[in-house]
């Protein structure tokens, strides 16, 4: 079953996405880590699109909305990881604890 | 009960002799339709003299004088526009409802009303200009005007009333006004049982009045007097139900009657309100509250005149009028109280009026009335003037008082010829026309069943009632003014404020009655005689020479013999002083102990078993009520303390507790690490869709 290997392709990617996002201390690693859950949704997208025969191809639409969309989010993220390196000399999420005031 | 009247002639003499019945009434145009403001204006003025009447200048009298003073010269213009042209018209506004029937505020001008206006305003203005001297240096000044212009405005709330209910609010308004003015000088304990007494009394008849107007507006379907007076003018036959209450109802609204205007044997409350201010007897006597009575019988006389109705109650109304105008007349012979000579005297003229109204006279009864109200008010303010100069009630400290008090005497004199009906007199025409009204009833009352006996037995009392009237007032005026002065005090003239109303008034008391000369003039007829609803009514057209002269002997008989009896030129003066009639004087000493028959009989019967009783459901039922109260109430109030403290202060401190406690707990997830937060929210969002999963 074709389907099956893309679910499993998406859900491996995204674990993977997930681990990164959990462990990563780089900011940059962990922006690159949201990349790669998105990704995996897109590949679920487009499985899914496929396999439901969608005469409106929805599913193909909606993950180029979600690649320009992370684009973007990836632009503005590294503008800020970049801003916080200039301020703090360093990109390490776990000592952004100012959440905590 | 006793068929006293042969219907068909009246209706003929009516017709034929009664020239008054104008055909065409006006309306009044707009001095009509705005007399609402006669009732209106005394019933605020007595509020604003209550509240800011100490800050006016005269403290309240001023409002007073100007309220009577509008309500004389209102009066007044009413009276004459109405002999100029007769009105009869009454405004009525709904302001509620009891069931179907509509209650209503409303004025009645009609000639009824608006003789009682006139009278009540001017006999009313001299007596507050008189109050004036009177009061002076009163403790409650201002509370006695703001009383004493209730009083009047409540008179005028009553007569100017188009329908039962506010009759009845007005009867209301004047008796307990009487009660606050009666018992005035409530600190003597006298005053204020004589109050009380007044109030009971009156209270007692108000059964009769409250009954008759529920059984004769409910049988007719409305309170207004025009709706009940048509439907008696309709007849028998077109109001069944009225025909059938008639007699009942008729009968309790004269008990009502009987109770304001003191007749036998609700007579005992008059008297005893002499314990009010002189100038209230004054007004009470003369134009306000005693009439109430005369005036409901005559605004209602359609009711008792028309056959088929309430004719048969004539019988009681003129046997009441002939014992009370009798018997009290008696009593004012022995009375040493100047005050209560002339209070036992004006029952004995309210006996006259209601006997006069018994035989079926309407005129002659209201005439009456209007001529009392003047005379009356006069002798009391003349022997208020006394009483202020002498300082005491008693005519055994008076005496020779001619020389010192001239205007008094002067007046009190014309007051007096007025009053035992002296020719060309006041009183002389109004009694003349009582005794001739009865003479007539006596000749029209059937004979079969006793009817016209009965009224020649209250027509030879009312001759014996002249005679009575001249001698107890010769005595009056022989004993106080003339003989040797046996007081201690020093006697003046009273101040001009005082005498001077005296003059005025005794104008009216001298004058007055030339209204009504037989065959001359009616003008008075005409005026009471002009309503919506056509008043039968004997009215004579000459004199009747007979009963003129009977009356007329037996006065000048009366007097004479009085001015012999106590007349100074007597041997001594203690003779005169002590003259006693000997078998008679005890029983009317003591008022044919009939005061002491309410006391005795109904009142300590009542009073002492009552008191006790009373006594014990206090101390027992009502204390331990109280005390069980206040038990319950302490240990209520101990569980509520309890509660308050472990309970509530609990519950308050407990959640302060945990929300400490779970702040705490929280506050070691916040750490600020944005991956903690994420792992959080991951494992959240697993287990969330895990449950999801299963669950479907």
């Amino acid at each position: 079953m074709i389907l099956g290997q893309f679910i499993i392709l998406g859900a491996a990617l995204f674990s993977l996405g997930v681990y990164g996002v959990l462990t990563r201390r780089n900011a940059v690693l962990v922006l690159l880590s949201v990349e790669l859950m998105l990704a995996a949704v897109n590949v679920n997208f487009v499985a899914f699109d496929i396999y439901a025969r969608d005469v409106m191809a929805g599913g193909q639409i909606f993950s180029l909305f979600i690649i320009a969309v992370g684009a973007a989010e990836v632009g503005i993220g590294l503008a800020i990881v970049l801003l916080i390196f200039r301020n703090r000399q360093s990109a390490n999420v776990d000592e952004l604890d100012l959440m905590k005031l | 009960m006793l068929q006293l009247l042969t219907n068909a002639n009246t209706l003929l003499l009516a017709t034929e002799e009664g020239g008054h019945a104008a055909e065409t009434l006006s309306d009044g145009g707009l001095l009509a339709s705005l007399a609402w403001l006669i009732p209106v204006a005394p019933m605020v003025a007595a509020f604003v003299i209550a509240l800011y009447g100490k800050r006016m200048p005269y403290k309240g009298w001023d409002i007073a004088i100007g309220v009577m003073g509008f309500e004389a010269l209102y009066g007044t213009a009413l009276l004459l526009a109405h002999i100029a042209n007769p009105i009869a018209h009454d405004f009525q506004v709904e302001i509620g409802k009891i069931g179907s029937m509509p209650i209503e505020w409303g004025w009645t001008v009609d000639g009824l009303s608006i003789m009682m206006y006139f009278l009540v305003g001017v006999v009313g203005f001299f007596v507050f200009l008189y109050a004036k001297g009177y009061m002076e240096g009163d403790i409650r000044f201002t509370w006695f005007f703001a009383s004493f212009t209730l009083f009047a405005g409540g008179m005028l709330v009553l007569v100017s009333a188009p329908n039962m209910i506010q009759l009845i609010v007005g009867w209301e308004l004047v008796g307990v006004s009487s009660w606050l003015l009666i018992g005035h000088y409530w600190e003597d304990h006298a005053n204020s049982s004589a109050a009380i007494k007044a109030m009971l009394v009156n209270k007692v008849a108000d059964v009769g009045l409250f009954i008759g107007a529920i059984m004769i507006s409910m049988s007719v379907g409305s309170f207004r007097f025009s709706d009940i007076l048509h439907a008696v003018e309709g007849g028998a036959a077109a109001a069944p139900l009225l025909a059938q209450f008639a007699f009942w109802g008729g009968l309790a609204l004269f008990i009502g009657a009987m109770g304001k205007s003191a007749q036998f044997p609700f007579h005992v409350w008059l008297p005893d309100a002499m314990a009010g201010p002189t100038p209230v007897s004054a007004l009470m006597h003369a134009a306000t509250m005693v009439t109430a009575g005369v005036y409901l019988v005559g605004r209602m006389f359609p009711l008792y005149l028309t056959d088929g109705f309430a004719t048969e109650v004539r019988a009681v109304i003129i046997i009441i009028g002939g014992l009370t105008l009798f018997l009290t007349g008696l009593i004012a012979l022995v009375q040493d109280d100047i005050k209560k000579v002339l209070a036992y005297s004006t029952l004995s003229q309210l006996g006259y009026m209601t006997a006069a109204m018994g035989a079926g006279a309407y005129t002659a009864g209201l005439f009456h009335l209007f001529t009392h109200a003047f005379f009356k008010a006069l002798l009391f303010l003349g022997a208020g003037s006394v009483i202020h100069s002498v300082h005491s009630n008693n005519m055994s400290d008076m005496g020779g008082l001619r020389k010192t008090m001239p205007w008094t005497y002067r007046t009190f004199l014309v007051g007096s010829l007025a009053l035992a009906g002296i020719p060309l007199f006041a009183g002389f025409f109004s009694k003349d026309e009582i005794l001739a009204s009865l003479n007539y009833a006596v000749g029209e009352f059937s004979t079969a069943d006793g009817g016209s006996s009965v009224a020649t037995v209250v027509l030879i009392l009312a001759i014996s009632g002249a005679f009575v009237t001249a001698f107890y007032m010769a005595r009056t005026v022989m004993l106080t003014f003339h003989g040797e002065y046996k007081g201690q005090a020093h006697p003046h003239e009273s101040p001009k404020i005082m005498w001077m109303p005296l003059v005025a008034l005794a104008v009216p008391s001298a004058v007055i009655g030339f209204m009504n000369w037989p065959g001359l003039t009616s003008t008075f007829t005409d005026v009471v005689g002009a309503r919506a609803v056509r008043v039968l009514d004997h009215h004579a057209t000459g004199f009747d020479y007979l009963m003129l002269a009977l009356g007329l002997t037996a006065a000048v008989a009366g007097g004479l013999i009085g001015m012999r009896i106590w007349g100074p030129d007597k041997e001594t003066q203690a003779a005169r002083d002590t003259f006693r009639i000997p078998i008679l004087y005890p029983l009317l000493e003591n008022k044919y102990y009939i005061d002491d028959l309410y006391m005795d009989g109904v009142v300590r019967p009542i009073r002492g078993p009552l008191a006790r009783a009373m006594d014990w459901f206090n101390g027992h039922v009502l204390d331990f009520i109280v005390n069980g109260a206040g038990l319950l109430a302490m240990s209520l109030g101990k569980v509520v303390y309890w509660f308050d403290q472990r309970g509530v202060d609990g519950a308050i401190h407990a959640s302060g507790a945990v929300t400490g406690a779970g702040g705490g707990m929280l506050r070691l997830l916040q750490t600020g690490k944005v991956q903690q937060y994420a792992i959080l929210i991951f494992a959240a969002t697993v287990i969330m869709v895990g449950g999801l999963v299963i669950w479907f």
